[in-house]
């Protein structure tokens, strides 16, 4: 069950390195072509690269410790990222936190209680400045999951 | 690259076909992404959950995604970038990614284009719907 009382909460602040080598990683895991990702000496993140921003959360998993979400009931239901001008490159150090924005209930079409959670994680660059934004709906459903839905 | 002036409402990107996905193509992803939950790959915990086997990460398919879409207008150039998830994908699906620009704006110094995307499942219905923003030269 998802603990209602985790709205708000924040992890620390940590520190994420964008490496190379997990960039070409990430971009050959996703099968993108880009030379500007595979052979760039300074390449700049794929979008959806800082949701391998687990691999530096000190506990692991942030403010999902403190939710409680059951993983065999758990759904991604959307995620985004907005960067405010060119992503950031290898070579950077973002500074990471989350909050837990929202937490909401609907009724699920197969029965059941669905519970919904908004995070939004902020990266800053070593200036400060805001560079980047994720935003992640994850979804527990009120049963097992027996199909549709769950990612 | 793609300039502003190819660029119109309706345009479409030439469409990516990957696939047939395997159970080592989420691993691969799991590793470069350190999302290591087990639905993905323990078929005995996939199917305690209730599910006739392990499938894919959603952030596999999105990762896809969103590599289609700056392949096509930029790695540097893109600024927002967003899915919707709709069906699960399963090991031996094929996946289709479209995309087409629906607006162009000119405001703060840059020039944007908005794209909607989908991945879609062969033999399927939409595994996911997407958004994503570009900046334009």
């Amino acid at each position: 069950m998802v603990d209602k009382n985790a709205l708000g909460a924040t992890d620390e602040p940590f520190t994420m390195d964008i490496e190379r080598g997990k960039i070409r990683e990430f971009a050959r895991a996703t099968m993108a072509h880009s030379p500007d990702y595979l052979r760039a000496a300074m390449p700049p993140i794929p979008p959806t690269f800082l949701t391998s921003v687990s691999f530096w959360s000190p506990s692991g998993e942030g403010v999902f410790s403190k939710l409680k979400m059951d993983l065999r009931r758990l759904l991604h239901g959307g995620q985004e990222y907005r960067f405010f001008g060119a992503p950031p490159k290898a070579g950077t150090q973002l500074t990471v936190q989350t909050r837990v924005a929202e937490i909401y209930e609907k009724e699920g079409k197969r029965g059941g209680t669905m519970t919904f959670v908004v995070t939004l994680t902020e990266f800053k660059d070593e200036s400060g400045k805001v560079v980047a934004e994720a935003r992640s709906t994850a979804i527990e459903t009120g049963k097992p999951a027996t199909d549709g839905g769950s990612q | 690259m793609t300039s502003w002036n190819d660029l119109n409402v309706g345009t479409e990107a030439p469409p990516r076909i990957v696939g047939p996905l395997t159970r080592t193509d989420f691993v691969r992803y799991q590793g470069a992404s350190g999302d290591f939950n087990p639905i993905h790959h323990d078929e005995e915990f996939a199917q305690s959950a209730g599910y006739p086997s392990v499938f894919s990460v959603g952030m596999l398919q999105a990762g896809i995604l969103a590599g289609f879409a700056t392949d096509w207008l930029g790695a540097d150039n893109v600024r927002g970038f967003g899915v919707q998830f709709r069906e699960q994908v399963w090991p031996g699906d094929t996946l289709t990614c479209t995309g087409k620009v629906v607006d162009k704006t000119e405001g703060d110094g840059e020039r944007t284009v908005s794209l909607e995307l989908v991945v879609t499942r062969d033999g399927g219905g939409a595994a996911l719907k997407g958004w994503a923003t570009f900046a334009v030269v």
